[in-house]
């Protein structure tokens, strides 16, 4: 496996829930990060520890219409030509809480009440744009997390699909990041 | 070495266990532009992940993935993620140290510390006899430092009792291999999995001990694989199994051989091998003919549709890979288990092929290259045999020594402990090694380390054990000397020095050394550098059953490794083994072995009704001596938990979280409940990372595999009691330490 990647936009982020196994190393390795102030971005949670071992991982899934970005009332979040909707412009942020509420995946947080600053996964915007891919998605020891091209993904993973059109009730929400569902999935209807 | 100088809570303040957490302008300064990025190795389990270390101001201060290193790619668990925070830890020995009586450990100078060493190992010897001193050592050290301490302690220290804590790990299957093989290794390479039909699972919680193996065993399912997991717990990587065998503990062996009856029954063989290439399949066909499918539900609990489904998945497969590791290994029938694993294997002729595997997953950081080199009681360098006329001899010249002078089989690490309490063995030098909380029936350990006349431990944080030690000789981490080890699929890789030992701290290699010289022998180690030594084992293990000759370190460097048997430097290593179909046993065929079964040493009764297993976690690895001391490993899962399912709890009134006495026939201990649906109903388990109150080890009996001398961990029958009382609201925040009190 070549070191760092070409081009950035061939580069995709593939979420594949079943692959988690809990063991939070993405977590402490984006907890590294001085950007993020050593806060990890990415969180790790049981379903329901007393009935099973399954874990969810839910990292930023930048949408392609940013609910955070919409609903912030100081234009504190931008998403850029890459698609990566970034985290709150430090200078601008008034620590509202906006986006913490509206975001539907649950991403935001205001992890220094003190400070009161929102924070979220910039899909390492330093890594990435270097050529490297996200910490998280480096060393994640199962393949819960990936990136890679969607044709690779494709090869590589052909039971599942990649799908990024989520229905919340009436709202539908498009994202650059990809959940892996069943083979044939379109969507994933949360509710 | 009596009881402690002080309190253990006092020596806690000084050493430790304290958590350690990053903090910006300290232990990382500047980590975004480091000095260098050193490519090495995780210093934990068998898999020896490829991973950079971030130096800054000759400290190590974070890490970097390592994405060209073939076998993780860049991946890490957390304990990999968070292992530079060893370096620049506070606990960290940074001198020698003697233990005053009522003053706890005081720090000494080098001379005086070896000095205490010498004069004691001279009294004891000459007034007990060369092996009434004892030296316990450990496999997370590498290839060239176990060669220097087997070396040490049979030419310098000149005792047969020399041993290792690989004895809780590798050896069942190592000596399950031999009997089959005639080697002890790994048959294959990971890169075999890939297309491997069927995967089988045994005993093995792949996805917290051996976190990064998930990914290849999920290629392999993307590539079509079936998986089938055995295990008394859904373990993560059981839960989307195609097959989940969750079979009552202990009872392995009644599993495997069952489905080798299936096999034979519906002719799922591979009869062409199984004539050519194999001898005692006929034997071993007897001995499982009364194994039926009802049999085998009626003794492992398990369905018996189940347990056909099973066999049928692997004996109609074209390709396979099996894998097993503590959870079969851990017994007191270790061995038998190992051996109706492979019968399996050579039933269905599936070895020596692409894509047909078996092998143990060793679990310490260099678990295979360890045992084949050094500290093994009954074993020298190559894999060879210490009662072996030709094999003395030959290590005897290569270590310039008379061969009647080399000791002879020594006794394993249980046994040691054994004979201290029975005042044969008093004195003890330990390195690497931590068993007061590592060993089973751990009180009996603590009596032994109590009634040592001298106790002297080499290691870079003062352990559990240690607080028992007269003096303690401050050693170095993996990351501070050269060197190589090997990993679970038999590939030897470099280590580097990536930082000099901090303070007063040595060298291992310096320490042992210069110890041999005090003890005379210093001609004998006079090595300039980690390169020299492992020349030296080359040329020891030159046409043995463990052959690295052909390996140098420019050759492991190029080839960011070399997979032994490597008998010359033009040869490019053997990933697979037994292409050639000819095995290295005397008459070159496959072994089957027959595995008649047999119960546990202890089952349920009345007065202990319920199985106790244990295990590990994924944040912590081994006795906890360096990852207790890791903040956020411990914040993950801060204290030991007794696993035990809604049905038994229900039986018995327990909540979660409601402290529970856990007793069996060695003692008691209390461990918060954790009700969850994922283990059996008749077994409970908890994890045994954690010394002092919090110890599973307290718990679990020392009966030991005859052959291996494996103690049987992961079987006992226990009884549990409500106390009234939920678990202590900080109690989480003293678990790390191994305090003797209750919280």
């Amino acid at each position: 496996m070549a070191e760092q990647f070409e081009r950035f936009n061939d580069m995709e982020f593939f979420v594949d829930m079943q692959r988690c196994i809990g063991c939070h190393s993405c977590e402490m390795a984006c907890a590294e990060c001085e950007t993020n102030g050593e806060t990890s971005m990415i969180h790790i949670h049981y379903v329901d520890r007393a009935e099973t071992i399954q874990t969810t991982v839910q990292v930023c899934m930048h949408c392609e219409d940013p609910i955070c970005a919409n609903v912030c009332p100081a234009d504190a979040i931008t998403k850029d030509e890459y698609g990566i909707v970034h985290t709150a412009d430090t200078s601008k942020c008034i620590g509202c809480a906006n986006c913490v509420i509206g975001c539907p995946f649950g991403v935001p947080q205001i992890p220094d009440q003190s400070a009161m600053l929102m924070m979220k996964c910039n899909m390492c915007y330093d890594r990435t744009s270097t050529g490297l891919k996200p910490m998280c998605a480096t060393v994640c020891p199962s393949g819960a997390l990936t990136f890679d091209t969607r044709e690779n993904v494709a090869k590589k993973r052909p039971n599942s699909t990649p799908v990024n059109r989520f229905i919340f009730g009436k709202e539908i929400v498009n994202t650059k990041v990809n959940i892996m569902m069943p083979k044939g999935s379109k969507e994933l209807k949360v509710f | 070495m009596a009881k402690l100088p002080v309190s253990a809570d006092e020596i806690i303040s000084v050493f430790g266990p304290h958590q350690h957490y990053p903090n910006k302008g300290t232990v990382r300064s500047n980590p975004q532009n480091p000095d260098a990025l050193i490519k090495t190795h995780c210093c934990f389990c068998g898999l020896q992940c490829g991973i950079q270390l971030k130096v800054k101001d000759k400290k190590v201060v974070g890490f970097e993935p390592w994405n060209d290193f073939p076998f993780n790619e860049g991946r890490l668990c957390p304990k990999g993620v968070q292992r530079y925070m060893q370096d620049n830890h506070p606990d960290r020995l940074l001198s020698p140290y003697k233990r005053v009586e009522g003053k706890g450990f005081v720090p000494i100078e080098w001379d005086e510390a070896y000095d205490a060493v010498i004069k004691e190992i001279r009294r004891i010897q000459d007034q007990y006899g060369k092996n009434a001193f004892a030296m316990l050592s450990g496999v997370s050290l590498t290839n060239e430092k176990s060669y220097m301490v087997g070396k040490f302690a049979r030419v310098a220290l000149k005792t047969a009792n020399l041993d290792y804590n690989g004895r809780l790990c590798m050896v069942s299957a190592g000596a399950g291999n031999k009997k089959a093989f005639g080697m002890d290794r790994s048959s294959n390479s990971w890169a075999d999995l890939a297309h491997a039909e069927v995967i089988l699972i045994t005993g093995a919680n792949v996805s917290e001990c051996f976190p990064v193996l998930t990914h290849k065993i999920w290629e392999a399912r993307d590539n079509g694989a079936k998986l089938i997991v055995i295990d008394p717990r859904q373990i993560p990587i059981a839960r989307t199994a195609d097959i989940h065998l969750p079979l009552r503990p202990g009872t392995d062996s009644a599993l495997t051989n069952t489905m080798l009856k299936v096999l034979i029954d519906n002719n799922w063989l591979d009869n062409d091998f199984i004539n050519n290439y194999t001898s005692g399949f006929e034997e071993t066909a007897e001995a499982v003919k009364e194994c039926t499918l009802e049999w085998g539900e009626a003794v492992t609990g398990i369905p018996k549709e189940l347990i056909f489904k099973a066999a049928e998945m692997w004996g109609k497969a074209k390709t396979s890979f099996l894998m097993h590791a503590r959870g079969i290994e851990h017994h007191s029938k270790g061995v038998q288990n190992v051996s109706s694993c492979i019968n399996l294997v050579l039933a269905t002729g599936r070895i020596g092929k692409p894509y047909c595997g078996y092998g143990t997953i060793t679990g310490q950081g260099n678990g295979q290259g360890g045992r084949e080199h050094g500290h093994k009681c009954d074993q020298l360098p190559g894999n060879r045999d210490i009662e072996n006329p030709e094999h003395r001899k030959f290590v005897a010249d290569i270590w310039g020594i008379k061969e009647e002078d080399m000791p002879r089989k020594g006794l394993s690490a249980y046994e040691i402990i054994e004979a201290i309490n029975r005042g044969e063995i008093k004195g003890l030098l330990s390195i690497c090694f931590n068993p007061l909380v590592s060993l089973p029936n751990n009180n009996n350990v603590r009596a032994a380390l109590e009634k040592l006349e001298f106790y002297a431990g080499i290691d870079f944080f003062l352990s559990e054990t240690l607080r028992h030690a007269n003096i303690i000789l401050a050693g170095s981490l993996q990351e501070e000397e050269e060197g190589t080890t090997t990993s679970a699929e038999g590939r030897v890789i470099r280590i580097r020095a990536v930082v000099d030992p901090p303070g007063k701290a040595k060298r291992d290699s310096e320490i042992l050394m210069e110890l041999a010289r005090r003890l005379g022998e210093g001609d004998k180690f006079n090595y300039k550098n980690s390169e020299e030594t492992f020349n030296e084992l080359r040329v020891a293990s030159k046409g043995s059953a463990a052959d690295y000759y052909g390996i140098t370190y420019e050759r492991v460097e190029k080839n960011l490794g070399i997979f032994w048997p490597c008998p010359t430097e033009d040869h490019p290593g053997t990933p697979r083994l037994w292409e050639d179909r000819q095995f290295n046993t005397n008459d070159k065929k496959a072994h089957f072995n027959p595995t008649p079964y047999k119960k546990p040493t202890e089952e349920p009764d009345e007065e202990y009704p319920i199985v106790l297993t244990t295990g590990r976690v994924v944040s912590q690895y081994l006795s906890g001596s360096q990852t207790r001391r890791i903040g956020k490993l411990v914040d993950l899962y801060p204290e030991p938990l007794l696993e035990i399912h809604p049905n038994l709890a229900a039986e018995y009134g327990i909540e979660e979280n409601d402290l529970i006495k856990v007793s069996t026939r060695r003692g008691s201990a209390l461990f918060p409940a954790n009700v969850v649906e994922t283990i059996r109903q008749d077994t409970v388990f908890i994890p045994y990372h954690w010394g002092g109150v919090n110890s599973a080890n307290q718990l679990t009996i020392d009966a030991l595999d005859p052959v291996s001398k494996i103690p049987e961990f992961k079987v006992c029958a226990c009884k549990i009691e409500k106390t009234g009382r939920k678990k202590g609201e900080h109690s989480k925040e003293f678990a790390n330490q191994s305090r003797d009190i209750q919280y």
